[in-house]
């Protein structure tokens, strides 16, 4: 630990090992698979040995500052806060998982690997990175493995979701970029250039001076450029009405890269909310609140119900997520709003450490939920149409139980994961703005209809005579299950586990902002 | 000598106040130990989950003996769960009268189902897993009871839910039993979001969550002050709106109209389970929630008046005890009629808390939960008896063929009726209409209640007439159950009786015990002004009732085909009564078509507003393309196209002139050189 | 009694022209060669008057050009007459208006 903190580039490691393994899985071709586990169990290892090496306090640690281009303001600045190291965490073992999901895939698994490490080193640079410049490199590096693996291993209308996919996102990411550059321009001096680093735009956002500048050298544009930075993450995460790319390229997407789509990669735009959006952009934010709140509202409600009229699985679940990730976009923007007393203080804080738990659960919980559809259509030859089950329960008990537990978990079951964070969120949420807790508790509701229904047509009823020998869970999936359904547990009944590392970083980051 | 009994008890009681939790963590362990059993070790999973519930009784009883011991007892602790900003989320559990008594009941009853349950069960291939479910129900109810926390509650309640829904669905391959489960789910997660939010909104404003907190609690004087003096809007304090909100979730627990639905389908669960979840002890968790939660109920009440929570409380109790029992008596599935018996006793509890307060509450809460255990185990048996027959049509002349069964069977029904004296049931009922009649704000409740006691008592007649008298109506001969399944019912049938005299007015031991007095025997307590006149009274309504049932269906024995006496008599009251007064066809053309309505509307606004407008973009995009290749084809690609042709037509010309004939270039050459001359001459000229 | 210098300019210009006419005018590669000779002969003719009609006529560099002119003229007519006879070869004529092969 001490060996960490006196410099040894660790972040750095872990955002290169998965590109070194991406490599030799290139080159081995068959034996690609165990390379892409262990470099993703090495990364999980050293994920959690940046998890215990936290500095106690909640400020960003484990930073690695070099020059990079000084003429362009970029700086080569990677740390963690309880938060980054949260994400890359919960990339680590979402990358593990999607792994060890895909041991079906036999067309060109050499790539198919490589570019899943890939994908995880483009979220590991995402999550670590303090520098604008090189944050948007991995940010759309992650884009580039994503998008082959839909072309390339996707389903019957992969082609225009992975371009569906891929343009969204891209536009989402232009607008970002623009707003950037012109933060960058506005800040720059006759003398220096102007700044990307993350910390010092906040820092000078806090104190007013970012806005000021902004509207000396381009006029009044500030709350645009939030526009156009919120819009780039609002397609990621993503914020209704920014979604529609989403059902297409979940279901689409081969299940193993839906893990990662919904499990990892949503959460690199509630986390670019939090790290970059509410510090930089805070009062632009703040000023926006009301139609925000209602956005999210919209995401949540809607997400719900829509999930209720779909007929495909993967489709279902896409939507659950989008609600779910709603949960979150609720309490960022609830939290939104100038400080005024400390029972106010007291919510945003709640708040904040629900959305960031939710982040780990939700990543943790659908992605366990598309492991079952993998193995589900793995079994039926692919089939995974809502009405194409019925009583699977009886053949295979073992399979309908655990994915019983995982189901609930995302319904909000309490004792498991998920109850925790949705309570904080909506704790956190509801002193903040009543009316729009109020409306997406109906979520919770729907979101409860929609997975007992799943439950009642897959699982319950008689069994039709093509499934009598529906296989149960092998001995092999089981032990692979395990540690994940253990820690739905774990967290569920212990979330100090992990909400003791995240509080210092949530007061942290709130007595930071300025709204 | 009698301190040192009281010290020690106290000492004994903080003891097992502060071990508590293992009551219910000893069932949830054996629950889990009994999911990861192989499915074939059904001896072992019932011997486990037997024997972590038998722990849990014993551990209850000497706890509820201590706080007997010692009245007003209360031993509360809590330890922090987790912390966020500087906010401690506590959760704790108490030790006080209230949990004590609820404790024993639940373990005890519990206990006893668990028995009947091997015997009734014997044959299901799913035994382990049954017992797996039980366990943890068991252990998730006990979690309610001794919560010192919401949230701890609400955790509970919801696994309470969940087991719930997993035994109404056992068998699961009966799709109704699939639908049953998951409409008692939904339905109850109706009332738990605003249960959520009631408990989200009283974290928010006092800081925590913990009922008793040595006076920082959340429904302790000085939270409830800040409540009440907060203002919620619609003229309630904020006190009053979270105890509505609460109420919610109890009602939906508790089957309460208009959430009353689900808990007639839940009868497609096993008997035992029926008995167990959805009789005696689950759906008084929400009676019990409103107990625990009495406090914020009541404040802000004036001297001698009542809160909005406990008028809409008692209204909607009153209301619940009429609708069911109009309806029950209309049913002609043995368990379904108990079950809307079920829904009206919940709703004499909720009545009960409303006018009366906990004691009155929550000792018809006891004994209710006593003898509708016997009854829906008699049912069982019944059924069991009748292989598999659940319609009291095909039943008939029982009494004969079922001895223990019809004789415990009357005397939880005599005591469901209210029988006069030696019946728990009359006591209870009578607190609680005693309660209402002197209620301050209207005396209708009273009314309904009182009908509903007419009602009562006639439809259980009714039941008891088809099917144990008369003559037998259905296929093959029926049998008594087995000795392990009748020793329950024998032993519930005793309490059904006895528990009758902890509450009687003479000696209110069951009320001086919640209030954390000693109680004192006192023939006076009869003397009370109008007791006697009311006695009086609802003795008169059973009668009537027992009458009324008996002049219609006494030894008839009518065929199963043949209509209903009440059916001849009253066709137009008949059938709404049996079509359960429309409900579930009522919400089914509001509230589930809204939900699939919306479902469709957010799936339209989807694929075709947002999914439109992007289509729109990309189209808008695409014909910006097909615009830019329209130019580049014709104008640029023109012109690039004509100077390439140019090009290589004057390569053309000039390659002609390269004839490749020596001679014409010497010509070209001389004439040149000719011309050269010339010029030179020319311009040398002076 | 010396000729006058126009006299041999003359002559030189005559059998240039002579020359000229033959390049220019026969077909047959042999005599355009021959003709191409008689030009080069011409210009030597002119090359010894100038000389010997010059300021200097005692210095021989107006000799040692003719007889540099003459070597090289040798020498073109030896590589003219392998060219042509290489191409005799190849197309079995001496025909110039048949041999368009650089045509462009």
């Amino acid at each position: 630990m001490n060996a960490i903190a006196s410099g040894f580039p660790i972040l750095t490691v872990i955002t290169v090992l998965p590109l070194v393994g991406a490599m030799i899985a290139l080159l081995v071709g068959k034996h690609a698979r165990g390379v892409a586990l262990v470099t993703s169990f090495a990364c999980l290892v050293i994920a959690l040995l940046i998890w215990v090496s936290l500095p106690t306090d909640g400020s960003i640690g484990l930073v690695e500052l070099h020059p990079w281009a000084p003429s362009l303001g970029v700086e080569y600045h990677l740390g963690v806060d309880g938060l980054g190291a949260l994400m890359l965490l919960l990339s680590a073992i979402v990358t593990l998982m999607s792994v060890d999901a895909s041991h079906r895939v036999h067309h060109m698994p050499g790539l198919f690997y490589s570019l899943i490490l890939m994908l995880e080193s483009g979220l590991f640079g995402t999550f670590t990175a303090l520098n604008f410049f090189h944050w948007f490199l991995f940010w759309e590096l992650s884009l580039i493995p994503a998008f082959f693996l839909i072309k390339l291993w996707g389903g019957p209308r992969r082609g225009p979701a992975a371009t569906q996919f891929f343009v969204y996102t891209m536009a989402g990411s232009v607008a970002l970029l623009l707003s950037f550059l012109a933060v960058f321009l506005s800040t720059g001096t006759k003398s220096s250039p102007g700044t990307m680093d993350f910390g010092i735009l906040a820092a000078m956002s806090a104190s007013g001076g970012l806005a000021q500048m902004v509207t000396a050298h381009m006029g009044a544009v500030m709350p645009w450029l939030a526009v156009g930075v919120l819009a780039g993450f609002a397609v990621k995460v993503p914020l209704v009405p920014f979604h529609t790319w989403l059902p297409a390229a979940y279901a689409e997407a081969p299940s193993p890269v839906t893990m990662l789509l919904t499990g990892a990669m949503s959460k690199m735009g509630v986390y670019g909310l939090l790290r970059i959006a509410l510090p930089i952009f805070g009062p632009q934010i703040a000023a926006m609140r009301a139609p925000l709140l209602v956005l999210a509202v919209a995401t949540i409600v809607m997400g719900a119900w829509a999930a209720a009229a779909q007929k495909d699985l993967k489709s279902v679940f896409a939507y659950s997520s989008v609600n779910h990730l709603g949960y979150c976009l609720l309490g960022i923007f609830a939290l939104a709003v100038p400080v005024s007393g400390a029972a106010q203080q007291a919510s945003q804080a709640a708040a904040l450490n629900g959305v960031i738990l939710q982040m780990f659960n939700h990543g943790l919980t659908a992605a366990a939920i598309f492991w079952f559809i993998a193995m589900i259509q793995f079994r039926t030859g692919g089939l995974r149409g809502i009405d194409d089950f019925g009583g699977l329960r009886k053949p295979a008990p073992v399979f309908a139980g655990l994915m019983g537990i995982v189901l609930f978990s995302s319904l909000g079951l309490p004792g498991l994961n998920s109850f925790v964070s949705e309570f904080l969120i909506f704790r956190g949420t509801f002193p903040l703005s009543w009316i729009s807790a109020t409306v997406s508790v109906l979520g919770l509701l729907v979101t409860a209809i929609v997975i007992l229904t799943v439950i009642q047509k897959v699982f319950t009823g008689p069994v039709p005579e093509r499934w009598v020998n529906f296989p149960d869970l092998h001995h092999s999936e089981r032990i692979a299950l395990a540690p994940v359904i253990v820690l739905m547990f774990i967290i569920g009944l212990a979330p100090r586990l992990i909400l003791d590392t995240i509080n210092p970083t949530v007061m942290h980051l709130l007595s930071h902002w300025r709204f | 000598m009698q301190d040192q009994a009281q010290v020690a008890a106290a000492v004994t009681g903080a003891i097992i106040g502060e071990t508590l939790v293992l009551v219910p963590v000893v069932p949830m362990i054996a629950s889990g130990a009994i999911a990861l059993m192989k499915r074939d070790r059904r001896k072992t999973a019932a011997r486990l989950a037997i024997g972590s519930l038998s722990f849990s009784f014993l551990y209850s009883l000497i706890a509820f003996v201590l706080v007997a011991m010692r009245p007003g007892l209360r031993v509360s602790t809590y330890s922090t769960w987790f912390v966020v900003g500087h906010t401690s989320v506590d959760l704790g559990w108490i030790l006080d009268p209230l949990s004590a008594v609820m404790l024993v009941m639940v373990s005890f009853v519990g206990l006893l189902i668990f028995i009947y349950s091997v015997g009734y069960m014997a044959h299901d291939e799913n035994f382990t897993r049954f017992f797996c479910f039980l366990s943890l129900f068991a252990g998730a109810m006990l979690g309610v009871v001794i919560s010192n926390s919401l949230l701890l509650l609400f955790m509970c309640w919801e696994i309470v839910g969940l087991t719930s829904y997993l035994l109404i669905g056992f068998w699961y391959q009966k799709p109704s039993a699939a639908a049953a489960a998951k409409k008692a789910f939904v339905t109850t997660r109706v009332g738990d979001i605003f249960f959520f939010l009631g408990i989200v909104w009283l974290f928010s404003q006092t800081g925590t969550l913990l009922l008793y907190k040595g006076g920082g609690g959340a429904i302790e004087p000085t939270a409830l002050a800040l409540l009440l003096s907060q203002h919620a809007g619609l003229g309630l304090s904020a006190a009053s709106a979270i105890a509505l909100l609460i109420f919610a979730g109890a009602a939906g627990k508790s089957g309460q109209l208009p959430l009353h639905v689900w808990l007639p389908d839940a009868m497609e669960g096993p008997t035992p389970v029926s008995a167990l979840i959805h009789a005696a002890t689950m759906v008084a968790a929400g009676v019990y929630l409103v107990a625990r939660v009495y406090p914020l109920m009541q404040i802000g009440a004036p001297a001698g008046g009542t809160t909005v929570a406990l008028t809409v409380i008692t209204w909607v109790g009153a209301a619940t005890a009429v609708f069911a029992a109009l309806i029950a008596v209309a049913q002609s599935d043995i368990k379904r009629i108990l079950a809307y018996s079920t829904v009206s006793q919940l709703g004499y509890m909720m009545a009960g808390l409303g006018v009366g307060g906990v004691a009155v509450g929550m000792f018809h809460l006891i004994t209710h939960a006593f003898f509708k255990a016997l009854l829906f185990l008699g049912a069982g048996s019944v059924i069991h008896g009748c292989h598999e027959e659940q319609d009291i049509r095909r039943m008939g002349g029982l009494r004969a063929d079922m001895p223990l069964t019809f004789i415990t069977y009357t005397i939880g029904m005599l005591a469901l009726c209210g029988f006069p004296i030696f019946f728990s049931g009359f006591w209870s009922k009578d607190a609680i209409l005693e309660a209402a009649q002197h209620w301050s704000v209207a005396k209708v409740p009273f009314y309904m209640l009182v009908f509903g006691a007419l009602l009562t008592a006639f439809y259980m007649t009714r039941q008891v007439c088809y099917v144990f008298l008369g003559y037998w109506r259905g296929h093959g001969t029926a049998h008594e159950s087995p000795k392990i399944m009748t020793t329950p019912l024998a032993i519930l049938a005793f309490f059904a009786m006895a528990l009758g005299l902890i509450g009687t007015p003479a000696w209110p031991w069951f009320r001086d015990f919640l209030d954390g007095r000693t109680a004192t025997f006192s023939w006076h307590g009869f003397a009370e002004p109008g007791l006697a006149l009311l006695m009086l009274t609802s003795s008169l309504v059973v009668f009537l009732g027992l009458w009324l049932g008996w002049r219609l269906y006494g030894n008839k024995s009518p065929k199963p085909k043949e209509p209903d006496a009440l059916e001849k008599s009253a066709p137009w009251l008949w059938a709404p009564l049996r079509d359960r007064l429309y409900v579930d066809e009522l919400y089914g053309v509001t509230v589930v078509a809204f939900y699939k309505w919306w479902a469709r509307v957010a799936d339209w606004l989807d694929r075709r507003v947002w999914g439109g407008i992007v289509s729109l973009v990309a189209w808008v995009f695409a014909l910006w393309a097909r615009l830019n290749r329209l130019l580049d084809v014709n104008w640029v690609d023109g012109g690039f196209d004509k100077t390439c042709e140019e090009l290589a037509e004057g390569g053309g010309l000039l390659a002609s002139l390269q004839s490749g004939r020596v001679q014409n270039y010497l010509r070209i050459l001389a004439v040149a050189v000719v011309a050269l001359a010339l010029v030179l001459i020319w311009s040398s000229r002076p | 009694m010396t000729t006058p210098l126009a006299g041999y300019l003359l002559v030189a210009a005559l059998v240039f022209a002579i020359g000229l006419g033959g390049a220019l005018t026969r077909r047959n590669a042999i005599i355009v060669l021959i003709g191409i000779e008689l030009m080069l002969n011409a210009a030597n003719l002119n090359l010894i008057a100038f000389w010997r009609y010059g300021p200097h006529p005692e210095a021989l560099t107006g000799m040692m050009f003719a007889i540099f002119s003459i070597a090289v003229a040798a020498a073109e007519a030896a590589v003219g007459l392998g060219l042509v006879i290489a191409i005799y070869r190849q197309t079995n004529t001496t025909e110039l208006d048949k041999i368009d092969r650089m045509k462009g």
